[in-house]
């Protein structure tokens, strides 16, 4: 006869997500959800950002992304990203394309920090042996400004 | 022999099944005009008389030795070797990186393919001191900046101007073994001087458009920590 007491969410936390999320204070905070994008870490579409439009069993969900045909991933090969999508489950394509357009997936995703480093290791894999003798210069450039920066306060400090 | 049409003719009889034509013997005779050929001359085909044979070359001495069994006669080869096959991603003006040599990470600006499959490089050689040389194609990554070429003419070079001089041959007294074997260096003829001058005068023009190209080639090429091979793109 103890009553689990299961306190309810605040109001600004209520959201389409499923009610597993009751106590507030959880140690995870990206779940696995009809709606949730996701990041491809290993296979053919590595790279790629996927929605997670139904869970399949405990290990696998269905996936589905605008450029894909949707089909069934394992969950070791998706990492969960903060970004989610307000869609029924399973939608038909044109749905799930209106409804990324409507959350703006690719401006959170490519203006989120872990977007724009994937940007930058692309751009670096992808450098000219010409652009990487450009880069260098520019860093030694760089560099020199900085320490003549440097120099001077450490001037104005010891006078 | 008459002289040779621009285009075979193609047969005045169609077949209506292979092995018969449509039009009879005569039917042909009058089709290729032999009855106006034969007007023309008279009444009778043509004839042109066999032209006088050179007299035979003075007559073969008997050799003096046969051989007792027959000598088989090596077969025909008629092979021709062609120039390596050029590997796509180098075109004219392409900036190579040297692999292995005297210019060991040097970048330097592909010319043209020579017909031994050699590539004609040149540095130029005001920037990085490589001068108009042949290289291995096996021995150089492509990068993929590539430099105005168009300004040059390299028509004069070929595998015959990098051929190495011969020395007339000296006979040494055993004196002279003793002393200083060469004389000094062989000098570089002032024309070679004049033609790395020439075709490297437009290039560095067209380098210099860019900016940073002219420090690019100016400098080697080296793996430092951290650069995977298989992994750069050049």
């Amino acid at each position: 006869n103890s009553s689990i007491l299961i306190p309810s969410p605040p109001l600004s936390s209520i959201s389409n997500t499923i009610t597993h999320k009751q106590t507030p204070k959880m140690p995870f905070k990206r779940y696995v959800e009809i709606g949730r994008v996701a990041l491809v870490n290993y296979g053919k579409d590595y790279g790629k950002l996927v929605v997670i439009v139904d869970v399949v069993d405990q290990n696998r969900a269905l996936v589905d992304a605008p450029d894909m045909v949707r089909g069934q991933m394992n969950f070791k090969r998706l990492t969960l990203t903060d970004i989610t999508i307000d869609i029924p489950r399973v939608p038909k394509k044109k749905t799930l394309i209106e409804a990324m357009e409507k959350a703006d997936v690719k401006n959170k995703w490519e203006s989120s920090s872990w977007g724009r480093k994937l940007i930058v290791q692309k751009r670096r894999a992808s450098l000219n042996d010409f652009d990487r003798f450009k880069l260098m210069l520019a860093k030694i450039k760089r560099s020199g400004v900085i320490k003549q920066e440097l120099a001077k306060l450490k001037k104005e400090n010891a006078s | 022999m008459a002289a040779k049409r621009k285009t075979p003719v193609k047969s005045r009889n169609p077949d209506l099944i292979r092995g018969v034509g449509k039009y009879s013997r005569s039917k042909m005779y009058h089709k290729r005009g032999l009855w106006a050929i034969k007007a023309k001359n008279g009444g009778v085909f043509p004839r042109h008389d066999p032209k006088p044979k050179a007299p035979a070359a003075a007559a073969e001495k008997p050799p003096k030795f046969y051989p007792a069994e027959d000598v088989k006669k090596p077969l025909l080869n008629k092979r021709k070797p062609k120039p390596t096959k050029l590997r796509a991603s180098i075109t004219p003006g392409t900036v190579l990186i040297l692999l292995a040599g005297r210019f060991m990470g040097k970048r330097v600006v592909f010319l043209k393919q020579l017909p031994s499959g050699l590539l004609l490089v040149t540095g130029p050689f005001k920037i990085n001191g490589v001068p108009l040389r042949r290289v291995n194609q096996s021995y150089v990554i492509a990068t993929s900046t590539k430099v105005d070429i168009s300004g040059v003419n390299v028509e004069k070079f070929d595998d015959k101007y990098f051929a190495k001089e011969v020395d007339k041959k000296k006979k040494k007294s055993e004196g002279e073994f003793f002393e200083a074997e060469k004389e000094d260096k062989k000098k570089l003829p002032e024309d070679k001087k004049e033609d790395q001058k020439s075709v490297d005068a437009s290039l560095i023009k067209s380098i210099e458009g860019v900016p940073d190209l002219k420090a690019y080639l100016a400098a080697r090429f080296s793996l430092k920590s951290g650069m995977k091979p298989h992994e750069l793109v050049f």
